[in-house]
């Protein structure tokens, strides 16, 4: 029997919202929506926690600009270090940026590793940044984490519309919990195809624009607040 | 995985079997640890022993058993031992993989071919080989 399962169940029981962010597709901005959304809600006086579990692609302490030198505190288990006003956790203080190739399996483990080892306290918000696809992180969030409410970010791209599709299909199978749709990098002009949100009636929360500068400011969370991605951020967190 | 992670984790998992059986008591709860994530079974000892207090495990026996971390290679089918890489370990790897077992991988190769592709076969974590109760 593996003594991890019930430990997850205590590390998150003093959170009282968890939000993953998923699309199915990569490259549609799940990382800056996911560390964007959890910065503004702490603009916004929230506690806020940021788990960074795109293991093969971790990304949101590049754009946090955060040092990943130190191991995080021991205290009965890990106690996720405060960047940016953020409880944040990632594989990365445990790979000194080595490459990490992992498979299903191993993914599946480290996942539930970190999950049974982190003591995120008392959270408002957990903001989870997913992997793209529907393989293992993905199935051990909607396993693991049944009450994530999704945030789903797509591009007005057919290709995305259609991995999206398949997303919300599946999720809501299980009636899994989703607050909205994040359309990114639109770009104006006049898309043939509809956005899935429509089909299943799930609102489009906001509408973010090609940020031509968006490079110039990851790293630099002030900076990046202040754009207007950032300002669309703020918006969102009205509205979930 | 801490020690006293891992020892909650362990007691919580202990109750709801004993719930599940509608055990009396438990008599003994037999842990596995596994070589690689390196858990030292002094402090989880105490760790369980503080944990168990007042649960229908507190009067139960703990034994530990230790296994060895076997690797083979995904690419070559090569098979070898912790020992064999052991030298490349040094103190923050070491803690790395404490936390994290899978995270070998960003240290460790083949000795035979060098892919990082390899499976951890036995000996990677902590788990609870059986549990021995009494039923009402």
């Amino acid at each position: 029997m593996d003594p991890r399962i019930a430990a997850i169940r205590a590390r998150t029981e003093y959170i009282k919202r968890i939000i993953p962010v998923a699309s199915g597709k990569g490259g549609v901005g799940k990382s800056l929506v996911s560390t964007g959304l959890a910065l503004a809600l702490k603009e916004k006086g929230f506690k806020v926690g940021l788990m960074d579990m795109d293991f093969n692609g971790a990304s949101d302490h590049i754009i946090l600009g955060a040092s990943v030198d130190e191991f995080p505190e021991e205290e009965k288990g890990v106690v996720p270090p405060e960047i940016h006003g953020l409880r944040f956790m990632s594989i990365v203080y445990y790979t000194q940026n080595n490459p990490t190739p992992l498979r299903g399996a191993e993914i599946s483990n480290a996942l539930i590793e970190l999950l049974a080892i982190t003591r995120w306290g008392d959270l408002d918000y957990l903001i989870i940044d997913t992997p793209p696809g529907m393989s293992d992180t993905f199935l051990d969030i909607l396993r693991f984490l049944s009450r994530g409410e999704f945030l789903i970010v797509t591009t007005p791209s057919p290709l995305s519309y259609n991995v999206v599709d398949k997303l919300i299909a599946l999720l809501k199978e299980r009636n899994h919990k989703i607050v909205g749709i994040v359309e990114n990098m639109k770009r104006g002009e006049v898309i043939k195809v509809t956005n899935p949100a429509a089909k299943y009636n799930i609102p489009v929360l906001v509408e973010i624009p090609v940020v031509n500068e968006i490079d110039e400011v990851i790293g630099d969370p002030g900076k990046l607040m202040h754009s207007v991605f950032g300002e669309r951020m703020k918006s969102l967190c009205d509205k979930i | 995985m801490h020690e006293w992670a891992l020892a909650d984790g362990i007691v919580r998992t202990v109750q709801d079997f004993a719930r599940k059986y509608n055990a009396t008591r438990v008599n003994e709860v037999k842990i596995v640890l596994g070589e690689l994530q390196d858990v030292d079974p002094e402090i989880l000892k105490f760790a369980l022993e503080e944990t168990k207090k007042g649960t229908v495990m507190e009067d139960a026996n703990l034994v530990f058993v230790e296994e060895k971390a076997v690797f083979e290679c995904k690419n070559c089918g090569h098979r070898w031992y912790l020992d064999d890489v052991r030298d490349i370990l040094d103190d923050k790897i070491k803690e790395d993989v404490h936390f994290v077992p899978e995270v070998a991988h960003a240290f460790i190769s083949c000795p035979n071919c060098k892919s990082r592709d390899f499976e951890i076969l036995e000996g990677r974590g902590v788990y609870i080989d059986s549990i021995t109760i009494e039923e009402d």
